[in-house]
Formats: C-alpha cells, sequence, structure tokens
C-alpha cells in the first residue's frame, strides 16, 4: 500500500482448466498472493483480462466483487480467519447465510460439509476450542461450503506442523479429485509436489510452469 | 428486509458480544438517564419558582397612601394622604372598564384567643374582591361576602395555620374567636400556596373594621384588578391615568414622587417571568450537554465496535457479504441496543423522580418531572444520533478491502 505505485505482477499469462490442483510457488515478494487476490476478487489488476468460467471479470464495484466472491470462489486463508464468536457450524454457514439460503437448509448443508472435513462432531464448539488443523478443516469446509468454481488457498499449511499440513493436504486432494479447481499459494516444495502443476513466480513474472507426479498424501497420514 | 433471520444473526452477535453489548447500551441508559433526571430537576427548581413568585394575581395594581413631599394648591408639604370609602366607588364609577374588583386592605395585628389558645396574628380587613387578588384558596366554608360588608358582620375566615394553631383538630367553622377583644365567628378557613405566612392571616369585612375603629371610611391600601387581556402595556396606561386621577383628587403635585405609591404587578411579572425564561433556558442548556455528551459517548463506543469487528467484517465480505449488508448488520444492531437500553434509561430516570417528589423540597426542588413527550423525544435523538454515528465508522468499514482487514492482526 502507500502512495508510490508498486508494480509487484509484470504479465502473468496462463490458464487453469477445471479440476486442476496447482501450486503457485515463488520466494516471499515474487507477487504470489497478489496473484491471489486478483483471482480473488480481493484485489484488481491495473490492465489485462481475467476471464473466470467464462465470465470477463471486470469494471467490478464492491457489491458486484462480493456477489461473485460468494458465487464462484472459496477462500482458505494461512490464518484460518474463522469468526471467533461463532461455531464451527456457523462459520460455516456463514457464506450460505449471504447466498440467502433459508436457516434450516443452511445448517443440514454446513453439518454435511463439517461432516467431509471430519468435524461433525465440532460443530457446536468455538473455534478457540479446535486445534489448528481442525480450524483450517473447519475454513476448508467453509470454502467448500458455498459450492464454489474455484478454491484459493493462501499458504493454507502455513501456521500448520508437518503431520497436520500433510492431513490439510490430504483434504484439499480429496477435494480436487470429486472435480472442484483448487490453487494453492505456498512456498513449501513439498506441499507443492502434491499438486498437480506447479508455476513458479519470481519478481512478478512466471519462471516455470510445469506438470508435476502428484505426491499423494494420505500416504504420510498416519 | 426485516428478515427473521438477520434478527437472529443480530440476537446471536449481542448475546456472544455481552460486554461490548453492554458497554455501548450502557452508555446510551446512562445518558438518557442523567438526561431525565437534571431536566427533571430543573423543572423543579421551576416549580418552587413559581410558588414564590406567581402566586399572586399578576393582573393588579397596589395604591398605598403616604406623604406629600412638595406643597401644591395651597396645601403644605408633608402632608398626610389617605384613601376612604368613596375612592373605592371613584375609581369604579370612573374606570369601570379598566376594573375587575377593587377592594381595600386594612391590616392591623390583633392578639386572637380561642378557649385557652392565644396567638397574634395580623387581620386584614377586605372586601370580597381580595381573594382573588391573593388567590386564596378555601379549604372549608366561605369567604367574607357582600353581606358581610354590607351588615358589617363580624364574620372571620382564618388562614390554616391559625385553625391548626388554635383549633388544633376541632373544626372552626362556626366557632367564636376573640380577635382584639372583639368576638368573630368564623366561617372559613383558607390555604394560600404562597407559603406559612400567608396562611396566618385572618380575613374579616373592612365595613367591620371602620365601625370598630370610631366608624371611620378610611380603608389603608386599595387593590385594583383589571382584565388580564389588557397585557402589560394596557396596565402600564390604566396605571398612569389612575395616577393622574388620584393625584388630582387628593390635589397633589403631579410632580410629587410621593404622596400616594404606586406597585404594579405586572411590572414584577414581567420580572418574574424573565427569570423563568432564564431558569428555563438554564435547564434546556443543561439537558442539551447532557445529550451531545451521550451522543459522544455513543460515537465513541460506536467507533470502538467497528474497529474491533474490522476483522470479521472483513472475513463476512470475503464470504460475500455486500457492502450494504455490512452497515445494515451494523446499524440494525446499534439501533436495537440503543433503543432497547434507551428506554430501561428512560423507565429508571422517571422511576427516580418519581420517588423524589417532594423530598428535595428543602433544597428548592419541588415535585420534578419531565413531560413524557420531552424523554421520549430526548431517547429518539439519542437512537438517531446513535445511528448516525454508527453509520459513519460502518460505511468505511464496508469500503475497506477484505485482503486489508484481514491482514491487519
Amino acid at each position: 500500500m502507500g502512495a508510490s505505485s508498486l508494480h509487484v505482477l509484470k504479465g502473468i499469462n496462463f490458464e487453469v482448466e477445471e479440476g486442476e490442483l496447482v501450486a503457485i510457488m515463488g520466494s516471499s515478494g515474487s507477487g504470489k498472493s497478489t496473484l491471489l487476490n486478483i483471482l480473488g476478487m480481493l484485489d484488481v489488476a491495473d490492465e489485462g483480462d481475467y476471464i473466470l468460467d467464462n465470465v470477463p471479470i471486470k469494471d467490478l464495484n464492491e457489491t458486484k466483487a462480493a456477489k461473485y466472491r460468494n458465487k464462484f470462489l472459496g477462500f482458505v486463508f494461512q490464518s484460518f480467519n474463522l469468526i471467533n464468536y461463532k461455531s464451527a457450524l456457523e462459520n460455516v454457514s456463514l457464506p450460505l447465510y449471504y447466498q440467502g439460503i433459508a436457516r434450516k437448509e443452511r445448517q443440514v448443508l454446513a453439518l454435511d460439509y463439517l461432516q467431509r472435513v471430519g468435524l461433525k462432531d465440532w460443530a457446536t464448539h468455538l473455534p478457540s476450542e479446535l486445534s489448528g488443523g481442525q480450524k483450517q478443516r473447519v475454513a476448508i469446509a467453509r470454502a467448500m461450503a458455498s459450492r464454489p468454481k474455484v478454491l484459493l488457498a493462501d499458504e493454507p499449511t502455513g501456521a500448520l506442523d508437518t503431520k497436520t499440513s500433510y492431513e490439510v493436504m490430504d483434504l484439499i486432494q480429496k477435494i480436487n479429485q470429486e472435480g472442484k479447481t483448487i490453487l494453492v499459494v505456498t512456498h513449501e516444495p513439498d506441499i507443492a509436489q502434491m499438486c498437480k502443476r506447479i508455476v513458479q513466480l519470481k519478481d512478478g513474472v512466471i519462471i516455470e510452469d510445469k506438470k508435476v507426479e502428484q505426491v499423494i498424501a494420505s500416504k504420510y497420514v498416519q | 428486509m426485516f428478515n427473521r433471520d438477520r434478527w437472529r444473526e443480530i440476537f446471536e452477535t449481542i448475546s456472544k458480544n455481552k460486554l461490548r453489548t453492554f458497554l455501548s447500551g450502557f452508555t446510551v441508559a446512562l445518558g438518557i438517564f442523567i438526561f431525565i433526571i437534571l431536566f427533571g430537576l430543573g423543572n423543579g427548581l421551576k416549580n418552587t419558582f413559581q410558588e414564590f413568585f406567581l402566586d399572586d394575581a399578576s393582573n393588579a395594581i397596589f395604591l398605598y397612601p403616604g406623604r406629600t413631599s412638595l406643597p401644591y394648591k395651597g396645601f403644605k408639604a408633608n402632608r398626610r394622604i389617605e384613601f376612604d370609602n368613596e375612592d373605592l366607588e371613584d375609581i369604579k364609577k370612573n374606570f369601570p372598564m379598566f376594573t375587575e374588583y377593587v377592594t381595600p386592605r386594612i391590616s392591623r395585628s390583633a392578639l386572637t384567643r380561642y378557649k385557652n389558645e392565644s396567638n397574634s396574628y395580623t387581620t386584614r380587613a377586605v372586601a370580597p374582591g381580595h381573594q382573588f387578588i391573593e388567590k386564596t384558596i378555601l379549604m372549608k366554608g366561605r369567604y367574607i361576602n357582600e353581606m358581610d360588608v354590607e351588615n358589617k358582620t363580624k364574620s372571620a375566615v382564618i388562614g390554616r395555620l391559625v385553625a391548626k394553631d388554635l383549633f388544633k383538630t376541632e373544626d372552626p367553622i362556626g366557632n367564636y374567636i376573640d380577635v382584639g377583644s372583639t368576638v368573630f365567628k368564623v366561617v372559613g378557613v383558607f390555604q394560600d400556596d404562597g407559603g406559612d405566612n400567608e396562611e396566618r392571616y385572618i380575613y374579616i369585612p373592612y365595613t367591620t373594621r371602620q365601625q370598630l375603629e370610631k366608624s371611620n371610611d378610611k380603608v389603608g391600601q386599595i387593590i385594583v384588578t383589571f382584565p388580564k387581556e389588557m397585557g402589560h402595556v394596557g396596565a402600564v396606561t390604566f396605571e398612569k391615568s389612575l395616577k393622574k386621577y388620584f393625584k388630582d383628587k387628593k390635589s397633589i403635585d403631579p410632580e410629587d414622587p410621593n404622596g400616594i405609591y404606586f406597585q404594579n404587578l405586572t411590572d414584577d411579572l414581567k420580572q418574574s417571568q424573565q427569570f423563568a425564561v432564564v431558569l428555563q433556558l438554564i435547564v434546556s442548556f443543561v439537558g442539551l450537554g447532557t445529550l451531545i455528551a451521550g451522543i459522544i459517548g455513543i460515537s465513541n463506543i460506536m467507533v470502538f465496535v467497528v474497529k474491533e469487528r474490522t476483522k470479521e467484517l472483513g472475513i463476512r465480505k470475503a464470504l460475500g457479504a455486500t457492502p450494504r449488508s455490512v452497515i445494515q448488520m451494523i446499524l440494525h444492531e446499534s439501533v436495537f441496543i440503543t433503543a432497547i437500553s434507551g428506554y430501561i434509561g428512560l423507565f429508571f430516570g422517571i422511576l427516580l423522580l418519581k420517588n423524589i417528589g417532594l423530598s428535595l423540597e428543602d433544597y428548592f426542588i419541588k415535585n420534578p418531572f419531565i413531560d413524557f413527550g420531552t424523554a421520549f423525544a430526548a431517547t429518539i435523538i439519542l437512537i438517531i444520533f446513535g445511528a448516525i454515528a454508527g453509520y459513519i465508522p460502518a460505511k468505511r468499514a464496508s469500503r475497506i478491502k477484505p485482503i486489508v482487514a484481514l491482514r491487519d492482526e
């Protein structure tokens, strides 16, 4: 931020197919988070086109951006960003609230997603009563609940230990296998190896874009 | 837009953020409470003032006889002026349009006795119209009437405290009291809002007093009341022509400041009313100040609340909350809290005022009250300003990019 503008990204051109699991890698300052924020409509690019599911994303006002985010995108953050006074179930049902879904239906859906991340029994707990891995799983369930086209994960394992990281990646891989498109920003090579494609950024440009042999995370779990 | 889901969301937020809710609610409740108490006490002060100064009729002119200070038409200076019965009739005859009541007042102090109780009281020998000048309120019996004046009856109307002193619990009506060695029959008991001294008078017919004093026709002071519709200007004009008439009649130099003194109560009234206006201004100012302090209090709380929720609002926006829904949520919540706590403050404030009642009379605060309209309006104002105070930071929060809000940890 600040008064002087800084060009973080200097010409990015890439395409993601439906059902891909892409890792965006790079050292800090390489522009990977900025790219993700633009993809997440949390930030806007100075120039260029962004087409999501054949819809050109441009001229966004706040209200429109909010609606697109709600409809197309699910976010997973490094610091979880759960609302601390709401239970796991309420956190998961929040995007559904903004979709205008009735309360009863919301709760059924939210519980269903909590079950998918294996936290059905923790539905009534507050985030402060959950471990880091559990919080991130609730966050993933919340991101999935609105049935987005794309899941954007910004350092989803950044605050977790290795074992928990692999559990979270296992979950992400399973969601991907169900056909969901997922972009993961990370700087950890082992996490990147668990994706199907790695995009390397350096100083605002793509220096490498390759498909990789996916490492299955569930092997490391248990 | 007032759907059940929003309400549920708000109740959830309120019940899970008790400290925050309490703080903002408490500020509002306290603001309204203090406003009502101060405003009520101010009104109590006004009540006392009105009782002190606005007790008597205001549409009256008092005429006091004195001594001349200038020689005139062959009379020497220092001549004593006196009023008599003829003067009463002349006023009625010459100013029929301007006069309502004309009454003399002859004040004499007299030792008064009933059975074994005795005390010294002031007797006022008057005509029936005097009742309206002093705004005397009869508790029992009747006032001096025309028959008393005509027949020079020995009837007396005694003050509440006279009755209390002399008769204790006995009913004074129909009993006889000894006033300065003359026996009078008590025909009425009165009270007066003007305080204790006013309730220690004994009223008798002026003709009876004249008869007791060797059948003279002197009347002491004269009090004239005029129709209220004349207003202050009319009263001054009337006073001037009355002055001119009497100076002429009693052969007093028109330049002589003495001889007859005139006291026009509308002058006093005007001053008193100005004082009352100032008092009202002070009360309003105090009320306004309290209200402003309350508004500032809510504004601070609202800024704090929104600041505290920045991250939460960022999360909500990332999950698809529109700026509009963010503002609505904050406003809905703040209006709900201020409304509820505002009326709690209102309730307790009015309850306390009701209980104070007369207990602060020694401190010149009588019957403090606040009319419900004012209290209600103050609460509404506080709610509106609470909403405005919440709107500004909410608007800013709704504009903040979720990414910025989420970065702030």
